[in-house]
């Protein structure tokens, strides 16, 4: 099987993904937000693509770029923002954020470059599941040893669903 | 031109949960903050499925148990965000101070 994962591939999608991301947390217009994160979401997608996981990559695009994205867009046509977009947009944190942010870089490049022996380049051999039948290993999985878990989530969504109805009443 | 390695992708992802942290910190709206924990989930769904190409197929069913996280929180999320707004006719995050005597 001739490798998906190109190297100019890789990069295109990379920088695709990080500068959309950079343009989510800095602009104005919260519309402009959310197009800039559905186009982080795809990138991502193809990156599952690359990495053989097809069926999570649908998921992804359906359910975050079609599912929650439409929720978000929903909520900023809900909240009437006009006013909001005059005002200014960040807070005085920026330093805090800052600071926060590169000790996390900077942990995040000392477990790398400490555990780089545990990332081995050589993929997973045993397993037969992750090119071909993707979609029905994950079904068995999701049906099988994970059962409990997939029942607990389906409960979440319930909570999820009711508490979201129940914030959104006029009536408390 | 290098392989593409898992290291790539801890790093790509790595820079995403950074931009998502950043945005958390310091913006004011509140409907680009939960954009920004978006970002956040997405980063270690990256990490999740580059680790099952190594390991197996277990990180791909982990990153659709977070994507289904993700989907209830937004859900909750948005709807306290529509609440708020009825009672406070605002969505930045330092108006939201009922609780801070």
């Amino acid at each position: 099987m001739t490798p998906v994962a190109t190297t100019f591939f890789f990069y295109f999608l990379a920088i695709m993904a990080i500068v959309s991301a950079i343009a989510v947390i800095t602009r104005r217009n919260p519309v402009h937000a959310a197009l800039a994160l559905i186009v982080t979401l795809l990138s991502l997608a193809g990156f599952y693509l690359m990495l053989y996981a097809p069926f999570v990559a649908a998921v992804q695009i359906v359910l975050y770029a079609g599912g929650i994205m439409v929720l978000f867009l929903f909520v900023i046509m809900l909240v009437n923002l006009e006013q909001n977009i005059r005002e200014y947009q960040f807070n005085k944190q920026w330093l805090v954020g800052l600071i926060a942010s590169i000790a996390l870089g900077a942990l995040l490049l000392f477990v790398f470059r400490a555990g780089r022996g545990t990332f081995p380049s050589v993929f997973y051999q045993g397993y037969r599941g992750l090119e071909g039948d993707n979609t029905q290993q994950i079904g068995l999985a999701l049906y099988g040893q994970y059962m409990l878990p997939f029942e607990i989530a389906s409960l979440l969504l319930l909570v999820a669903i009711v508490g979201a109805v129940v914030m959104a009443k006029k009536r408390i | 031109m290098t392989d593409i390695m898992t290291l790539h992708y801890l790093v790509v992802a790595a820079a995403l949960f950074m931009i998502g942290t950043i945005g958390v910190l310091t913006r004011r709206n509140v409907v680009i903050i939960l954009m920004s924990i978006e970002l956040i989930l997405n980063a270690v769904n990256l990490n999740l499925v580059a680790f099952s190409r190594l390991y197996g197929l277990h990180g791909q069913v982990f990153a659709i148990f977070v994507i289904t996280d993700a989907a209830a929180e937004a859900a909750v999320g948005l709807g306290i965000i529509i609440a708020f707004f009825r009672n406070k006719e605002t969505v930045n995050v330092d108006e939201v101070d009922l609780l801070k005597w």
